[in-house]
């Protein structure tokens, strides 16, 4: 485990947060053997650009910040991003653009909102969040409780050193197609016909009960296919049916195993777009039409 | 893809892969580790998962595993476990040892003694960090899940299900049956090795002095 740096030399003091804002970045895989799952951003590509409009690593750390509500205090200047869910930008008042780098001065008030589309924004700073790392991460994991926790009021946070140059980000991937089917990928294992178009067949509202670990869904309830499946290991996207029939879809902080039937598999751009449907939206789902990559 | 039926696509980066026993899949594991690509392997009882940066590698693994699922040792010339013995001193004061013993026809002290005799296998890992399927449970042990699973069940608590034994590594649900509490720190990622047991290796329960 590294240490953070002295508080004295925080760049940022959070004043408020929103429901959830917690420091993510590629996850710890490599870590089965002691139960670890791997964790990370639940919207990838959002994490990736936020740092790469910085000239950050990828593997920097960044906040997901869940329906904004986040205030920071600036102590010392930095330069930011926003990406993924377009939450309005404050600084000291100031409206300022989503998927920008822009920067902040000493003595600042950063105000991310509450976002008017999409749940889960990102916000990288030049140099990474210099939070402690565990397991060689710094993105914690809400279901084994593990990495640097969620930000709280009051906490300092210390910025890393910024060794690259800002780049011109691309545009934004597109939010407005949220309810656009998902393309779903094959389970692991054959199934009958009949249990993989009860999932493509219906369309499914995003339960509330939605996290992290699981994005739930609620519709007819889908028969358990014949024959037991022992616990075995699972994957981001997975799509698993317990026996109520509801299925769910495993997110970043998925447990390493799992004991049901998979159906189908989100590829990671269609976790992605998951991790931005609110709850109470429907959802369709549509067989992915040719495999990709070979 | 051509791989046999035993080799599944998973998804874009991942396989998985049907093994007939948690051994082989442990065996397996540990060489796909090393191989350019992976990120990952999750044995379980039954089926191997490996998992990748991205879909660039997997062609080759698919050919890799398939071949090596097909030429696996037999059982007894796996390596069996490996390193020290582990012993995890045990108090057997658990909430479910009353309803165990009354289950399997056996008294507590009887339970505690077959408990004790054994020696485990660390099958695999999952649920939590830390938390072990233990291999070897004496078979009039072997009792399916409690119907009504605890909400809470305390750290260090020694329990048992199914075919396996378990401690549980922090406070979390559970629906296992408990007999007894451990002290030992199960899990902690401050240690170059977190994980106390480690599939593979060996354990023993022992009785602590009351």
């Amino acid at each position: 485990m590294t240490s953070p740096r002295p508080e004295a030399a925080a760049h940022l003091r959070v004043e408020a947060t929103g429901p959830l804002a917690l420091p993510v970045d590629l996850g710890r895989p490599g870590w089965a053997r002691a139960g670890v799952a791997p964790s990370g951003p639940f919207d990838l590509a959002a994490h990736r650009a936020a740092n790469a409009a910085l000239g950050n690593q990828p593997t920097d750390a960044t906040l997901e910040i869940l329906l904004g509500g986040l205030r920071l205090r600036v102590h010392r200047a930095v330069v930011l991003c926003l990406t993924g869910a377009p939450a309005p930008i404050r600084v000291d008042g100031l409206p300022l653009a989503h998927h920008r780098p822009f920067a902040a001065g000493a003595g600042s008030v950063v105000e991310i909102a509450r976002p008017t589309i999409g749940l889960r924004s990102y916000l990288a700073v030049a140099g990474g969040f210099d939070l402690p790392a565990v397991l060689g991460s710094r993105c914690y994991d809400t279901l084994a409780h593990l990495g640097p926790p969620p930000l709280q009021a009051g906490q300092p946070i210390a910025v890393g050193h910024h060794h690259g140059t800002f780049a011109t980000p691309e545009a934004p991937a597109p939010l407005r197609d949220l309810a656009a089917p998902l393309a779903v990928l094959p389970p692991p294992r054959p199934l009958p016909i009949e249990t993989l178009r009860a999932l493509t067949g219906s369309a499914w509202r995003i339960s509330p009960d939605s996290d992290r670990v699981a994005v739930r869904l609620a519709g007819p309830p889908i028969p358990q296919p014949p024959g037991q499946v022992p616990s075995e290991g699972v994957i981001l996207g997975a799509i698993q049916l317990p026996p109520s029939g509801q299925p769910l879809i495993f997110g970043p902080d998925h447990p390493l195993t799992g004991g049901y039937p998979v159906i189908g598999v989100l590829p990671r751009d269609g976790v992605d777009r998951l991790a931005q449907i609110p709850p109470g939206q429907v959802v369709a789902f549509a067989p992915e039409a040719t495999t990709r990559s070979h | 893809m051509t791989e046999p039926d035993r080799v599944h696509r998973y998804g874009l980066d991942a396989l998985l892969v049907d093994v007939p026993s948690a051994a082989h899949a442990r065996h397996m594991a540990e060489r796909v580790r090393a191989r350019p690509g992976v990120l990952d392997a999750v044995p379980s009882a039954t089926s191997l998962l490996i998992t990748c940066a991205d879909a660039t590698a997997i062609p080759k693994l698919a050919r890799w595993a398939s071949d090596a699922a097909g030429n696996l040792p037999d059982l007894p010339d796996l390596a069996p476990a490996t390193g020290a013995l582990i012993e995890i001193p045990v108090s057997y004061d658990g909430a479910d040892l009353g309803s165990v013993a009354a289950a399997t026809g056996l008294t507590p002290r009887e339970v505690i003694e077959r408990h004790t005799a054994a020696t485990y296998t660390a099958a695999f890992a999952g649920f939590a960090p830390g938390f072990v399927y233990l291999d070897g449970l004496d078979p009039t042990l072997r009792l399916p899940r409690r119907t009504d699973p605890r909400t809470r069940v305390p750290t260090g608590s020694v329990a048992i299900a199914h075919d396996y034994t378990a401690v549980y590594p922090r406070e979390s649900p559970g629906g296992w049956h408990l007999i007894g509490s451990t002290e030992v720190a199960m899990f902690d990622a401050a240690r170059s090795r977190p994980a106390t047991i480690e599939p593979g290796q060996r354990v023993r329960f022992v009785e602590a002095a009351r």
